[in-house]
Parts: structure tokens; C-alpha cells; sequence
């Protein structure tokens, strides 16, 4: 196969035993790869009604076709499982180094089965793939995990591990890469620490082939122009990184700000990407293939919060920052650093000390449980409740189970600022309404890279919509769905799609892969995707009640700013978005559908 | 005069496009443990650096080689391998201070610079690497010049 590797590698983790197979060509052009493959193969082998953390789970860490090429962003791969903190069918990818030299180690995808009765971690150099004990690696945080990996193997090891957190089972626990990428989301962490792996190392030297490497050559060319030419993936990401956004959405009013209490945050310009660039940013850092460079090295030099590594990222500005109220952008990145050494979402993180604050606020959450003034706007508190949390330390073990877990504990379940279990990301969708349909309906829960709706109620990627009406939001949000779903089965980064779309990501597939795909396959791929994932979470039990906002979203109107007045009309973007995905009225695929998508 | 590989370190981001496209390039697959050129990346203290053939004037794996099977081509000025003269001794590649000569199967790899149109310049999109003759350089200086002194100016320094 070209731009494949042809094999996948199994590890049945309580049985210790690994072995290689075919992929399988039929389902691969089906399913492109990555997200869409692994998510194919978990559907085939899974029970939908497993426990996260029950042996039974799996873990697929996935690359797609794309990976390891010259295509643009093509730095990509995928980890399929159950999520820990949600239920739901998980997917969170990353960047970093790891996917290309796994597939340059003769690998498309690893599918991890059971759970190893003592910590492990799997080696993987080239043909020679061994499990071996984790020792004194279990217990150390992720930058000394690899930092003893590349010490024990070499410094050519690629890594992906788990720190403090995902041994402990914190729900949002993420799996993390190169040190500081995260596949972040839905609590694959957790997964991966309760099959007891700590980490997986690779090496690969092979090569990979493309089937017509003169036509991949002048297609990767030309999506490399596009990248460079364009105003977000050439200008604004180049200069600023994601933080570029901090000022776009706070000016639009849909910077959500302690807890979703408010639309704007009155000190966001000391948390902007222009203030991080002056203050803290030390050098650009690019995924593998990646002509963006999104990625920032970053340090505080000195004070309470001294530290060094990689982001914050926009969401985690907000996270850390509005949504808590912190207006201290050192603390902002000292709670990053510590998220990446200890292995957790930022977005959860940050979100559940958020709900924590507001929780103590309303008085529901009793101040001598907390063991610090946990209050809106203290940095200090924060930061020390991120360490407590990737630790299960005191209080921290209580917010290690998620926002909605914490509201329901403390009897105000509306105060969790999410769906599906999982916090909801840095745009209020009173302000973006596109954005509201797209956390109810998305298979993983409220997440922002299932379908990027700020690119066309912000930014005007392809064409501006209005963000403040329901119109065609629908049909934009199934669009962005299923071109999400495809891109993330290709193995390139989302981050392409502000210049390019699926004529240039079709004139990649087909030279790379050799399949005869046209842009409706690509297209019909992801489409098919999507609904896998919706009848995984159909039979995992969810149903139209968990399409759903928070009440505040729904029925308390935005206090000021441009979406002043404003809530979420959900259920006429709902309703048009199930006729148009051919879906009931109670949001289930219907048979026409599934035969068109041959699922 | 012909062109030379010149590196901007400070603008390589380490996304190893260059490797890639080299590998495929010059071996026909995607493989950046054959690329001839490799980006050192020490990201725990903001260090990448493309390690390029600096294709020596006296160059010595030239030097070394006692078969005359490294020669310097006439109109790149590139150091490139006549294969059927190599006697695959190896001594070249102990001869070069910076890693640019690699084996495979005991036959050395180096650089060829494309044959005058290196594929990793036309997949740089940071333009950490760029293929420039020196007449163009002291253009660039005195406009970079100008630059300094302009901003002197505004300043009122001057």
C-alpha cells in the first residue's frame, strides 16, 4: 500500500502479548485513516456500554495517510477510545513528533487491549516492539518520563505519555507528546493510565511511499502557497499563535468570563496574544510538516510563577485566565506548565476550577472543603489547585472528576458549562450561535474542533455568517462536521482548513494514497464518520436530551456587550440540523442514511 | 557565481519539512533518517539548527578520498559522488566535522544540492533556507543599513 503502512500493530496489554496485522485496504479507503479508521475498528471490537476504565476499553493511537509526508500539517495522529470523563466515543489528537515516526517505524495505528498488572511501557525500534516495565518511570511527571526515556533508549525515541494524572485517573487526564502536546481532551489520559502504560517510545527509520509522488509533489506545493498566502495560516498564526484570538472573541463578546457569568473580560488585553508575545514567548515551534508554526517556547523568568515550556495556547489563556478570572498572565502559564508536566486538559482544568469558583460564590460549595480562597480572580489559588488537581491532593482529588461531577455533588448541576460531560472551550455561544449547535451535537462532547464554527461567525472562513442569528447555521455546522472529520482521518492538522479546503485535501489523498477519490468520497468519508460516532454514542446510551447547553446559555440573556440581550436559540438550529443529517426527530440516523453511508 | 544553501537559523521553526522533502527527493520515499539535510532540535532551550553540507572549499572528504570518487561540480559548485569510482571506504565520511556524509549499505550520501535547485529551499515556508547567489547579498546589507539608520532617525538619535 502507498502512504499507508500496511500494518497495524495489536498489544493485548494483560495478556502481554503483541502481535502484527494487516490493515485492511477496503476499509481504509472507506475510512481514510485516523480518527475515521480507528474509530471503524473501535466501533467493530467495543462494547459501547463499557466503563472507560475497564479493561475492556481500548486505546487506538492512529495515524492517518497523510502523516509523515510533505503534505502540509501532516504531523498528525489520532488516540480513539471511550472517554473517561464523558462516555462518549473519544477523540483527541496532537501534534509533535510522534505519529511520523511511527509510521517511519513501519506502523499506521497501535490498538491497546485489556491492562498490564504492573506499570509498562512499550518500546518500539522498528521490527523490534517489546514491552517492558515501567520501575521508577510510574510516579514521574511527563517531562522527566521522557527526558529518562531518552536517557534509557536515546534521544531518537519518539515519546507519548502519561503523567501524575493519568495514573491517578483524573477524568480530563490527557495523553501528552514532545513534552508539551497534548491529545487533550475527553480524558484519554485516563484511559491509557488505567491499562496501567505509562508511555510509548518509537524510533522508526523506514520510508513511506506515495503512489505518484510527482502529483503529491506538486499538490503538497501548492497547499504550501495556499498556507503561506493566507491571512490566518500565513500572517496571524505565524505571528501570534492561537492567543491571536483572545482580542477577535473578546471583542465580539463571546469571551466567556468567570464561568460563563459574563461575555467579556475586562483585563483581556493582559492575557492577549500581542501582551504574550512581548512578555513571555521565547521562540516559534512547529509540529512535524508543519509551515504554521502555531506552537510557542515560553518562559516566565521570575517570580511566584518562574517556569518554562510550551504555551499557552488560546483556550488555555482562557481557561486559566477569563474564565477564572485571572488577569496575571504568568500565572496563566505557570498553571499551563503544570498541566503538561502532570498530563491534563487545560480547558477542563481550568473550566472546573471556574464552576469550583462560581460553586463557593453561590455558596453551595462549603469554603472549608476547599483549604484555600479559592475565589474568582486569585491566581495564586488557581495555580496551586491545578498542582492539587493533577495530583488528587485534598480538594483537588474532588475536581479531578470533572465540572459536571462537581456541580451535581454540590447540588447545582446548571453551574457545569458543557455537554456530554465535557467543560465546553473559549467562546460563548450567546455570542456565536453556530458555536452552540456545534458543543450540542458534537459525538465528543462541547468541543471547538469538531467543527470550527468562529471561522465563519468571526472570521468569514469560507463566507461570514451572522453570529448572532440561527440561519444557516445548520447546514455550515454539518459542513464543518463532516470536512473536521476528514481532515482528522487524513492525519493533517485542522489548522489547514482556514486556507484550504477539500479540493486541495482530495489532490493530496489521491496521489498519496492511490485510491480514485473525488471530492464527494472525501467528503461522504467524513459524513460517515460522524455518524459512526453518533451510533457508537447511541448505543452507549445518549440520546436528544444530551444534545443539549447548559440552562444559563439557553435562558439567562448575555449581561452586556455586543451579544448583550442574547441566548442560544437551540432547539430551531436542532431540529434543521437533524432534518438536514437526514437524522429523527430524536436524533437517530435514519436506515436510508445508513445504507447511502454503507454503515 | 554560482548559488549557495544559506541558512537562517533563527527562522527554522523544526518543522522538518526540509527532511522530508529531501528524503523523498533524493531515495524516492519519505525517510528523514536518509535526508541529507537533518534540523538539530534541542526545543528545551529554543535551539534548532538546519545541519546542512556546507560543500567546503578544500573540502575534506575530497581530501580524503584517495579513489578521486568526490568531486566538485563545475557548475554548482556542490562536492557530488561519482559512484563507480567509490571503493566504499568509508574514510570520507570520517574526514567530515559535521555529519554530512552518510552511508548506506557502506556507499556514501551527501548533498548534491539538487543539481542547482535543492527541494528543501522550495519546501522551507519559514525561509530558514534560501538558494541565493552572493551578488545579491550587499543589496540586502545596504537596505538592512538603511533600515538601522532610518529607525536611528526616528528615534532622534542622530
Amino acid at each position: 500500500m502507498h502512504a499507508y503502512t500496511g500494518t497495524i500493530l495489536r498489544v493485548d496489554l494483560g495478556r502481554q502479548r503483541i502481535h502484527t496485522e494487516p490493515l485492511d485496504p477496503a476499509s481504509a479507503r472507506a475510512f481514510v485513516g485516523g480518527r475515521g479508521l480507528a474509530t471503524k475498528m473501535f466501533c467493530d471490537e467495543v462494547d459501547p456500554a463499557v466503563d472507560p476504565l475497564d479493561p475492556a476499553n481500548k486505546l487506538i493511537l492512529a495515524t492517518g495517510p497523510l502523516t509523515g509526508t510533505s503534505a502540509v500539517c501532516g504531523g498528525r495522529f489520532m488516540v480513539v477510545t471511550k472517554g473517561a470523563l464523558t462516555g462518549a466515543i473519544a477523540c483527541s489528537n496532537a501534534g509533535g513528533d510522534f505519529g511520523p515516526e511511527l509510521k517511519f517505524a513501519g506502523y499506521d495505528m497501535i490498538v491497546f487491549e485489556g491492562a498490564a498488572t504492573e506499570p509498562v511501557i512499550l518500546v518500539i525500534n522498528d521490527d523490534d516492539v517489546e514491552l517492558r516495565p515501567a520501575g521508577e518511570l510510574w510516579g514521574k511527571d511527563v517531562h522527566q518520563t521522557e527526558d529518562a526515556l531518552h536517557e534509557q533508549l536515546g534521544k531518537a525515541f519518539k515519546c507519548v505519555s502519561i503523567g501524575p494524572a493519568g495514573e491517578t485517573l483524573v477524568r480530563f487526564a490527557s495523553i501528552m507528546t514532545d513534552k508539551n502536546r497534548a491529545a487533550g481532551r475527553s480524558g484519554v489520559g485516563a484511559v491509557m493510565g488505567s491499562k496501567r502504560l505509562k508511555a510509548v517510545a518509537v524510533r522508526g527509520t523506514g520510508g513511506l511511499s506515495v503512489a505518484d509522488p510527482e502529483v503529491f509533489r506538486t499538490a503538497c506545493l501548492d497547499a504550501l502557497a495556499k498556507l503561506k498566502d493566507g491571512e490566518l495560516t500565513g500572517i496571524a498564526l505565524p505571528q501570534l499563535g492561537t492567543p491571536v484570538l483572545v482580542n477577535v472573541i473578546n471583542d465580539s463578546g463571546a469571551f466567556p468570563t468567570r464561568n460563563f457569568q459574563e461575555g467579556q473580560f475586562a483585563s483581556a488585553q493582559k492575557i492577549s496574544g500581542e501582551t504574550m508575545a512581548e512578555q513571555i514567548v521565547v521562540r516559534r515551534r512547529a509540529c512535524v510538516a508543519c509551515p504554521i508554526a502555531c506552537g510557542r517556547l515560553t518562559a516566565v523568568p521570575d517570580g511566584k510563577f518562574k517556569g518554562r515550556g510550551e504555551g499557552p495556547e488560546y483556550e488555555t489563556i482562557w481557561a486559566f485566565g477569563a474564565d477564572t478570572g485571572v488577569s496575571d498572565l504568568a500565572a496563566v502559564a505557570k498553571a499551563n506548565y503544570i498541566c503538561n508536566e502532570l498530563g491534563m486538559d487545560t480547558i477542563s482544568a481550568g473550566a472546573t476550577i471556574a464552576c469550583a469558583m462560581e460553586l463557593l460564590e453561590k455558596g453551595a460549595l462549603p469554603e472549608g472543603e476547599v483549604g484555600c480562597d479559592l475565589r474568582f480572580g486569585n491566581a495564586e489559588a488557581m495555580v496551586d489547585m491545578v498542582t492539587r488537581i493533577g495530583r488528587r491532593q485534598g480538594f483537588g482529588d474532588v475536581l479531578a472528576e470533572g465540572s459536571a461531577r462537581v456541580a451535581e455533588k454540590y447540588g447545582r448541576p446548571e453551574l457545569f458549562m458543557g455537554a456530554k460531560k465535557l467543560e465546553a472551550p473559549a467562546y460563548d455561544p450567546r455570542g456565536v450561535f453556530g458555536m452552540g449547535l456545534q458543543y450540542a451535537t458534537s459525538n465528543r462532547g462541547a468541543c471547538h474542533v469538531r467543527g470550527f464554527m468562529i471561522a465563519p461567525e468571526i472570521l468569514g472562513i469560507p463566507e461570514k455568517l451572522d453570529p448572532l442569528a440561527p440561519g444557516g447555521k445548520a447546514a455550515m455546522d454539518i459542513a464543518f462536521q463532516d470536512l473536521t472529520a476528514a481532515v482528522d482521518s487524513s492525519g493533517i492538522c485542522l489548522f489547514v482548513t482556514f486556507s484550504i479546503g477539500t479540493p486541495e485535501i482530495q489532490a493530496l489523498l489521491k496521489p498519496a494514497t492511490g485510491f480514485d477519490y473525488d471530492v464527494d468520497e472525501i467528503m461522504q468519508a467524513g459524513e460517515r464518520v460522524w455518524n459512526l460516532e453518533r451510533l457508537f454514542n447511541l448505543r452507549a446510551g445518549f440520546s436528544r436530551k444530551d444534545d443539549a447547553l447548559p440552562q444559563r446559555l439557553l435562558h439567562e440573556p448575555m449581561p452586556a456587550g455586543p451579544a448583550e440581550g442574547k441566548t442560544v436559540p437551540l432547539d430551531e438550529m436542532l431540529a434543521e440540523y437533524y432534518r438536514l443529517r437526514s437524522w429523527d426527530d430524536q436524533g437517530r440516523p435514519t436506515k436510508q442514511k445508513l445504507d447511502a453511508l454503507s454503515l | 557565481m554560482p548559488a549557495i544553501l544559506v541558512v537562517d537559523p533563527e527562522k527554522c521553526t523544526s518543522c522538518r519539512l526540509c527532511e522530508l522533502a529531501c528524503s523523498q527527493h533524493s531515495g524516492g520515499v519519505f525517510r528523514p533518517s536518509r535526508a541529507r539535510i537533518r534540523i538539530a532540535i534541542r526545543s528545551e532551550e529554543a535551539f534548532y539548527f538546519p545541519m546542512i553540507c556546507l560543500q567546503c572549499d578544500d573540502a575534506p572528504c575530497m581530501l580524503a578520498c584517495s579513489v578521486d570518487a568526490l568531486v566538485r561540480d563545475p557548475t554548482t559548485n556542490a562536492v557530488v559522488l561519482i559512484e563507480e569510482r567509490c571503493n566504499e571506504c568509508g574514510i570520507c565520511g570520517a574526514a567530515c566535522s559535521y555529519g554530512a556524509i552518510d552511508f548506506v549499505e557502506d556507499k556514501p550520501r551527501k548533498c548534491d544540492l539538487c543539481g542547482g535547485d535543492p527541494e528543501c529551499v522550495r519546501f522551507c515556508a519559514a525561509g530558514a533556507l534560501r538558494f541565493e547567489t552572493p551578488e545579491h547579498w550587499p543589496e540586502a546589507q545596504r537596505q538592512a543599513y538603511a533600515d538601522r539608520l532610518e529607525n536611528l532617525v526616528e528615534e532622534g538619535k542622530v
